[in-house]
């Protein structure tokens, strides 16, 4: 282990890891540019962002299967595009909160901290074995925690930092002793092994309920979703889209590999767990997000409904599960990251968190209230929004197995989250605006940023190539 | 023909529409693009009268077909029989009479005419797609711009009703979409399909159409205000603006009706005839209860939009007594209906404008200082009690005819008391209509009003035209709509006794 063997070639660890790589080399570079003169901030934003381009580029092309480091370290044709998918957001988090990025004092840091995680999801859903998976979790979550402290003049923020360790210390504790109960019971913990060790028996079932239970964790599955709201509240706009988007994506990507790759031969215990847990968090998600006035707070809980939706998807334990999973993360990455561009311009200029804040926008700043309620109606899966054929397709997949009841729950849950995305709607279009309300001036990167998010939303679902690429890449 | 040209056309309007953002330059864009649909369905309307006597394929033709998602074996199927032309007219009748009548509309024209135009091109890929997918995809486009149009410019409780109707109808669409998933996955994998044409031509064991008939069918009945799913009818309609009133009744409450025939009775023959008699008693309470319901209104625009939860009951009635008559009968009745309330609506907004009231108590003598106006009023709510020489009497008389039809006493008695009701509507037609129009002027504010403009007096003469049109010449329609009503009687058999 460790050493390239004489089949691994030089050539073939440069193209396997090329993101993994392109990641480390942007974060060597601010590191050497803050050990030096460094630079002013925007225009170390604009090399970062430069560089991004260029990683998800390198994401998109020449990607094969193919392991490494004795099955450590997976590369597929799918996890090369899931990385661009990441690489995207993470583009277009930089791009959204330029203006934030660059008042902040400590950009590098906050660069580097938020390229580590990046770099630890794309070694998370590359990894072949159980101890890999455990350590870049733990690349993926520290930094997140960090970052989540950023705004270190604020209370909130540092309440927001300390429940973000505590809890996912306390995942990261349930994780390593199903792992050590999986080790224990099988002897391995290599994925491709272990596909065949693993078996339905009491000890095992155990362990891959401890390996379940820390998943549910990370994606706030409903009952271990208590930490997200709080979290969300307090960490600055930027980490909680990053949270909720980039952090919430990489771990569906990795769950669903895990599930269907090496507890395959467990189906009949996690496709209950999912039914279960999925209609739970749909519901809980849904009936919290209904009171929410704060904006990140209904995000929060909005998100945690749509995990909902993924899990549904994932239920059905088909090919078509891994394209609908992966495909609904790219239209949620579109669709969330406009939603929360919005409220950050929002916030950012008027200081509005809230959505009784919103009222009238669309007459006060028409292109902010078109771009929410696009987003809006993307999340609640209204056609011709991509966010209709994401959760038409995660649907589908769920529907494979004949549970149909299953599939009214989720539906009627489709209604119960349309009800309060409308009635965001409802605020920005159909009340009149407050006194004073002014037409806010957008920076040139964020309106980009919100365009690209938009003909996103619009075209990712209309043209059906993109759901057929990543089809052919499963 | 290509079919294509009926999704083309209403996108480019709207494009053009987002593009150009002065307002009067935006109205007369979707004007020209109203007249485009106009034209392209009376195209549509006889190129089908020709190509259906030398094409010997069946009735469904101008077929095309798209691949979209192939992984699910989606595909865009598009193709039209009679009975979606019918539609298809009509939409365009309503179309181009709602752009005209929303001439004077100041408030965010842009947006305003964008999400007509958008309600109209899902109104369009609905009425022409062979598809369960696509079909599903258009039917719901069109909610949000209706859930826009009431929310934003309508009067009233305009957010509560705008939020009912958006609710009840993803409610529906979700009953439906949970259908059509059903189908779907009825079917071995490698077989399963989307396409109607296909599954039409599968039988689908009965058991399945037990379970997935009820919940498509009762998805597409909240459209099309199957009772108790009417209840966002009255709201609904009364707090749209009046262009939103003549949509949601003259188009949308239609992709119910269309949905229900199509989608559910003719894949689903053997699920139809099972619930044959529930659809019947629902729909019978519909007609009374709709008509009862009219007589207690005051205000004018409820009173058409509870007449409506009445007469949409005539469709599905049609279609719940499931002879070759009943379900002609009830798309006359669909495209009655659409002309006559998308007129009625109409002309209320045009009294609204002019008087600022619609309850029926403030006005009177309204003819003296309105004829245009009023004479057009007499006319919708002729064609709506049924008399001969309009649209109205054809439509209910062939339901009529159709149910008669079906033998068995429970049919019959069905028959009759939903015949009974046209007594109710011509109660409170003409007492509304009399009480408005006739008699002293009550208000001397009322005096020194205006009749039609041009605009207003085209959108109407547009609607008498198809209104008379089909009065007095029904076999055009009847020609037009009974290969399609045959296709589906072929499918639903012989009926049980």
């Amino acid at each position: 282990m460790g050493l390239p063997e004489k089949n691994e070639t030089m050539r073939e660890i440069l193209l396997l890891m090329k993101s993994e790589l392109m990641i480390t080399v942007i974060i060597f570079i601010l590191l050497l540019i803050k050990l030096g003169k460094g630079l002013k901030n925007a225009t170390l934003l604009s090399l970062v962002q430069v560089l991004l381009l260029v990683s998800i580029g390198l994401a998109l092309v020449e990607n094969r299967d193919g392991r490494l480091f004795d099955g450590m370290f997976l590369g597929g044709t799918l996890v090369g595009f899931q990385k661009a998918i990441l690489g995207l957001a993470v583009y277009l988090i930089t791009l959204l909160f330029s203006g934030w990025l660059k008042k902040s004092d400590h950009l590098s840091e906050f660069l580097v901290l938020m390229l580590s995680s990046l770099l630890g999801m794309f070694f998370m859903i590359s990894s072949g074995n159980l101890l890999m998976f455990f350590l870049s979790l733990e690349l993926t979550t520290i930094p997140v925690a960090a970052m989540a402290n950023f705004e270190l003049e604020k209370k909130k923020s540092a309440e927001a930092a300390m429940k973000m360790i505590l809890s996912s210390a306390f995942s990261s504790g349930i994780l390593l002793f199903g792992i050590s109960l999986v080790y224990g019971a099988t002897g391995s913990i290599d994925f491709s092994e272990l596909s065949k060790l693993v078996e339905v028996n009491g000890l095992q079932v155990m362990a891959f309920i401890f390996l379940f239970s820390a998943f549910s964790f990370k994606l706030s599955i409903v009952p271990f979703h208590l930490w997200t709201a709080d979290v969300y509240e307090g960490s600055p706009m930027a980490v909680t889209s990053f949270l909720s988007v980039v952090s919430k994506g990489s771990i569906a990507f990795i769950f669903i590999t895990v599930l269907y790759k090496v507890f395959q031969s467990l189906e009949e215990v996690w496709y209950i767990l999912l039914v279960i847990l999925a209609i739970a968090t749909m519901v809980i998600g849904n009936l919290f997000a209904l009171r929410q006035d704060n904006i990140k707070r209904f995000l929060a809980f909005s998100s945690i409904a749509q995990v909902g939706f993924i899990l549904v998807g994932m239920s059905g334990n088909t090919e078509a599960s891994y394209s609908a999973v992966t495909y609904f993360v790219l239209v949620y990455v579109f669709s969330n990251l406009a939603a929360f561009g919005v409220a950050a311009v929002l916030s950012e200029e008027s200081g509005i968190e809230n959505i009784s804040g919103y009222r009238g926008l669309n007459k006060s700043n028409p292109f902010l209230a078109w771009m929410m309620a696009l987003a809006l109606f993307s999340l609640a899966g209204i056609p011709p929004t991509a966010g209709f054929f994401g959760k038409m397709f995660l649907l589908s997949s769920g529907a494979v197995k004949g549970n149909y009841w299953f599939i009214i729950i989720a539906a009627l849950n489709m209604i119960v989250s349309l009800y309060y995305y409308l009635k965001v709607v409802r605020v920005m279009f159909m009340e009149e605006p407050m006194p004073g309300a002014e037409k806010i001036k957008i920076d040139q990167p964020v309106k980009f940023a919100l365009l690209i998010c938009a003909s996103g939303i619009v075209l990712a679902g209309v043209f059906s190539w993109i759901y057929d690429y990543i089809t052919k890449l499963a | 023909m290509n079919l294509l040209a009926l999704l083309i056309i209403p996108l480019l309007t709207a494009i053009f529409i987002l593009v150009e953002r002065r307002p009067q330059q935006v109205r007369w864009l979707a004007l020209i693009g109203a007249s485009l649909q106009l034209v392209a369905a009376l195209m549509l309307f006889f190129g089908y009268r020709q190509a259906v006597q030398t094409i010997s394929s069946g009735p469904i033709i101008f077929q095309d077909q798209y691949n979209w998602y192939p992984s699910w074996n989606i595909g865009l199927h598009i193709g039209v029989d009679g009975i979606s032309v019918a539609m298809i007219m009509l939409t365009s009748f309503v179309v181009i009479a709602g752009v005209l009548v929303s001439w004077n509309m100041n408030k965010m024209t842009n947006s305003f005419f964008f999400l007509l135009i958008l309600l109209s091109l899902g109104a369009y890929g609905f009425f022409i797609s062979l598809d369960l997918f696509t079909l599903f995809f258009f039917l719901e486009i069109a909610v949000i711009p209706k859930y826009l149009l009431i929310g934003i410019w309508g009067s009233g409780r305009k957010e509560y009703s705008a939020n009912k109707l958006a609710l009840m109808l993803m409610g529906g669409s979700a009953l439906i979409l949970v259908g059509i998933l059903a189908l779907y996955f009825s079917y071995p994998e490698g077989s399963r399909t989307f396409d109607m044409l296909q599954i039409a031509a599968k039988d689908i064991p009965v058991e399945t159409q037990r379970f997935i008939f009820p919940l498509i069918f009762v998805g597409f009945g909240v459209f099309t205000a199957l009772f108790p799913f009417h209840t966002w009818v009255p709201d609904g309609h009364s707090s749209a603006p009046t262009a939103g009133s003549m949509f949601l009744a003259g188009i949308s409450m239609k992709l119910g009706g269309y949905g229900c025939l199509r989608a559910a009775t003719w894949l689903m023959p053997e699920g139809a005839k099972e619930y044959s008699m529930i659809i019947i008693v629902l729909s019978t309470i519909a007609i009374i209860y709709g008509a009862f319901a009219t007589m207690m209104q005051k205000d004018l625009k409820y009173i058409n939009a509870y007449s409506s939860v009445s007469h949409c009951g005539f469709v599905l009635l049609g279609i719940g007594m499931l002879t070759k008559t009943a379900l002609t009968g009830a798309v006359f009745q669909m495209v009655s209906h659409g002309l006559m309330t998308a007129l009625f609506f109409a002309v209320i907004g045009m009294i609204y404008e002019r008087t600022h009231t619609r309850m029926v108590a403030d006005m009177g003598g309204l003819m003296k200082v309105m004829p245009f106006i009023t004479t057009v009023m007499f006319i919708a709510g002729l064609c709506s009690l049924g008399l001969p020489g309009f649209s109205g009497f054809v439509a209910e008389m062939t339901v009529f005819m159709g149910g008669w039809e079906r033998a068995g006493a429970f049919y019959r008695v069905a028959t009759v008391l939903a015949c009974m009701s046209i007594v109710v509507t011509a109660v409170y037609i003409l007492r509304a209509i009399g009480s408005t129009a006739m008699g002293p002027i009550t208000n001397e504010k009322f005096k020194g009003l205006g009749d039609a403009a041009w605009n207003e007096k085209l959108a109407a003469i547009i609607l008498i035209a198809g209104i008379v049109a089909m009065g007095v010449a029904p076999f055009w329609l009847n020609e037009l709509v009974t290969p399609g009503t045959e296709l589906i009687m072929q499918k639903i058999g012989a009926l049980p006794k």
